[in-house]
């Protein structure tokens, strides 16, 4: 009808096509910027760790572009850039991952890029051994302990240095429910959070990942404080950030947490303390390590690599990493570091102490054998808490899915 | 032959659209769960094709059927009260009366929250230590509930989250369909000396049925995706109770640090196909009421 217009027409389509399809399509991150992914987007571009980065750059000759995710996201975010070929030049990642990336090829192992772990405590350093190589290098590491409430312990005539196994803490569990006041808290939920928490009791019973039942008396335990009402049915639900806030409440006498929740206990209003989670017929039982690695994914640029493993080990070095620590409330993984953190705020001693003792989930060989280990527990846990199955046939079902 | 040209110049946008937001990504899926992906094999490519495999590991797995009982239940549960509730809540605000108008908006404000939100605020009022329903429970007399955390009633604590915020959207749609209804037809019906119930069993229900229809479809393609609630309440547990298709989807290719894209996207397909199959029974229905 109006021949004249057509090609106006014509030009508006074309340009909705183009516009769709840029839409669709991720921006690609352009050659020259130098990338690093790290799930701390709790510090902003004006924090501490920020700068640090900058300043690794600039001593490495390069502009970085930084980019925060969510801890749970960046699995898969760095998955599917890889497969892109649009990995970051250097990857701070959750410890437990790292074998796993190791495994898919996206990681370099640290003697190819220049990085250097031996500095590290041996035991922290072991989540990212796999197949005799060595991926990244811990930026610090966090682990779990018991925070008490001095108060609630004081008025049900507990002595915190009383508890040296687990029949004298759940005896202190006893008084204190006797006193009017609420037990334990911790975290079972459905996710790897709940086989983090379980963990110390499962290895401080003495209990091997790859024996799933031999850890029954670990979750009989847990089982049995949520049967008397020493602990509360929330624990099947609750993360450990749920469980630090029914702590923070003051109703509790213990919660089993991170050591980054320092930050929240000093704001808690009411006095704590902090003891390591005792083993099954005493000593300290070895807790799982958090924290995460620097690590250097493979590029199609040799150069890159080599920059980016130059930044990574300015990030880990000790000087810049006792400020990075601080921020993160972690320990430190370089064994010189962790005096300076201690002899700045003796409290730390304790978690010092924990991070020492404490495993990675990974180690042992486990590799990426541990998620499908970990799953199974997380499940279990749940079941026998729940009652939906005794912990024996709970632990035995799971091993039997563990395959 | 020019205009011609201009016609399917006017199409493109349409099908490449489609193309790129529907078709790629459904192939992918499909493609996804017909290889035997490891995470090495994700990055690197050469994934081989495995066929049905991963089908078969997920219908053999025994989670497959606890997340299907979950879904069918949840979602059949969730559209009956959604619908009924939002229904009588509909007629009650047709009447018009003072104050209609803003409560009817105020009925929208489980709908503007963001799920977030909503399934967090579900979760703090089902906690079994410290929620405010039971407080409530407490308070009359009855036992507590573990909502969130006993294995027989997860289920039912997210489903009632789902409801109520699936009740504005049923609201709204069936409120405009009874707008629709003509006049004259309830004064002849008056004027037959026909009863409330009458008149709403004969001639609003009947009259309201492809309203209905299209409310529900849309209802069940909602509902059977319904991911985020479950997810921040419960996390499908405890131990794989609360668990649907789509959270089990989810958790098989993202809930794990060593992810299993191929059952996963096997659990998707079986979704969406359960979904097409309700659109196609729509349809066909919506065609002999046409043709009736």
């Amino acid at each position: 009808m109006f021949p004249a217009s057509v090609p106006t027409r014509l030009l508006a389509a074309l340009g909705l096509v183009v516009s769709v399809t840029a839409c669709s399509s991720t921006p690609a991150t352009t050659s020259d910027a130098f990338s690093v992914w790290d799930p701390y987007p709790q510090f902003t571009a004006e924090s501490e760790w920020a700068k640090t980065i900058d300043k690794c750059g600039t001593e490495a000759g390069v502009k970085i572009q930084r980019q925060a995710y969510d801890t749970t996201d960046l699995t898969s975010k760095v998955l599917l850039a890889a497969q892109q070929g649009t990995a970051p030049h250097v990857l701070v990642l959750d410890n437990p991952v790292v074998s796993t990336l190791a495994e898919a090829g996206v990681l370099k192992p640290n003697q190819d890029v220049g990085l250097d772990a031996s500095q590290v405590s041996p035991n922290l350093a072991a989540a990212g051994v796999v197949n005799g190589q060595t991926y990244g290098t811990p930026i610090g590491a966090n682990t779990l302990a018991l925070y008490y409430n001095k108060a609630v312990l004081a008025a049900a005539g507990v002595d915190p240095a009383s508890i040296k196994d687990w029949d004298s803490l759940t005896a202190a569990l006893a008084k204190v429910k006797a006193s009017g006041k609420k037990g334990i808290t911790f975290s079972a939920i459905g996710t790897e959070e709940g086989t983090f928490q379980f963990l110390p009791w499962f290895w401080g019973a003495g209990a091997s990942l790859t024996d799933l039942p031999s850890g029954k008396a670990a979750l009989e335990l847990w089982k049995s404080w949520l049967d008397n009402g020493y602990a509360p049915n929330s624990v099947v639900g609750n993360t450990q950030t749920t469980s630090w806030q029914e702590f923070a409440t003051g109703e509790y006498a213990f919660t089993e947490n991170g050591t980054w929740q320092l930050g929240n206990a000093k704001k808690a209003g009411f006095e704590y303390g902090v003891i390591p989670i005792p083993g099954r017929t005493g000593g300290t039982a070895p807790a799982p390590t958090g924290g995460e690695f620097v690590t250097v994914p493979a590029q199609s640029d040799k150069d890159a690599e080599t920059k980016a493993g130059r930044v990574a080990t300015c990030l880990t070095a000790p000087d810049k990493v006792l400020a990075s620590d601080t921020a993160l409330t972690y320990i430190s993984a370089v064994p010189s570091v962790q005096q300076q953190q201690v002899s700045a705020q003796p409290e730390l001693a304790v978690w010092v102490e924990a991070v020492k003792n404490a495993k990675g989930r990974t180690g042992d060989d486990l590799g990426t054998k541990y998620p499908k280990i970990s799953q199974p527990l997380w499940g279990a846990v749940q079941a026998a808490l729940t009652g939906a199955k005794t912990p024996e046939a709970a632990l035995r079902d799971a091993q039997a899915s563990a395959k | 032959m020019r205009s011609r040209l201009a016609g399917w110049a006017f199409l493109l946008p349409l099908v490449a659209y489609l193309a790129v937001c529907y078709a790629y990504p459904l192939f992918t899926n499909v493609d996804l769960s017909i290889r035997g992906y490891t995470v090495r094999s994700f990055v690197h490519g050469g994934a081989p094709l495995v066929g049905f495999d991963n089908y078969v590991t997920v219908f053999s797995d025994p989670t497959f059927r606890t997340a299907l009982v979950n879904t069918v239940l949840f979602t059949l549960i969730s559209l009956f009260c959604q619908y009924t509730i939002g229904l009588a809540a509909a007629l009650f605000f047709a009447r018009g009366f003072r104050l209609s108008a803003t409560l009817r908006a105020l009925f929208l404000v489980p709908w503007l929250l963001p799920l977030i939100v909503s399934a967090s605020t579900w979760a703090w009022l089902l906690n079994s230590e410290s929620g405010l329903v039971n407080a409530v429970l407490k308070g009359v007399g009855l036992d507590p509930v573990n909502w969130l955390t006993s294995p027989d009633w997860s289920l039912v604590a997210v489903t009632i989250a789902n409801i109520w915020i699936g009740i504005p959207f049923n609201l709204v749609v069936l409120y405009s369909g009874l707008q629709n209804i003509p006049r004259e037809v309830y004064e002849a019906s008056a004027l037959d000396g026909a009863s409330g119930w009458q008149t709403f069993w004969h001639v609003t229900f009947p009259l309201l049925r492809p309203v209905s229809a299209i409310t529900l479809l849309l209802g069940l393609v909602y509902t059977l995706k319904v991911f985020d609630i479950i997810w921040i309440m419960t996390k499908g547990g405890p131990s794989g109770s609360s668990t649907t298709l789509a959270t089990w989807a989810y958790e098989l290719g993202f809930g794990n640090m060593l992810p299993r894209f191929g059952p996963s996207a096997a659990v998707g397909n079986v979704l969406i196909l359960i979904a097409v199959v309700a659109g196609l029974l729509y349809i066909r229905t919506q065609r002999r009421q046409e043709l009736a």
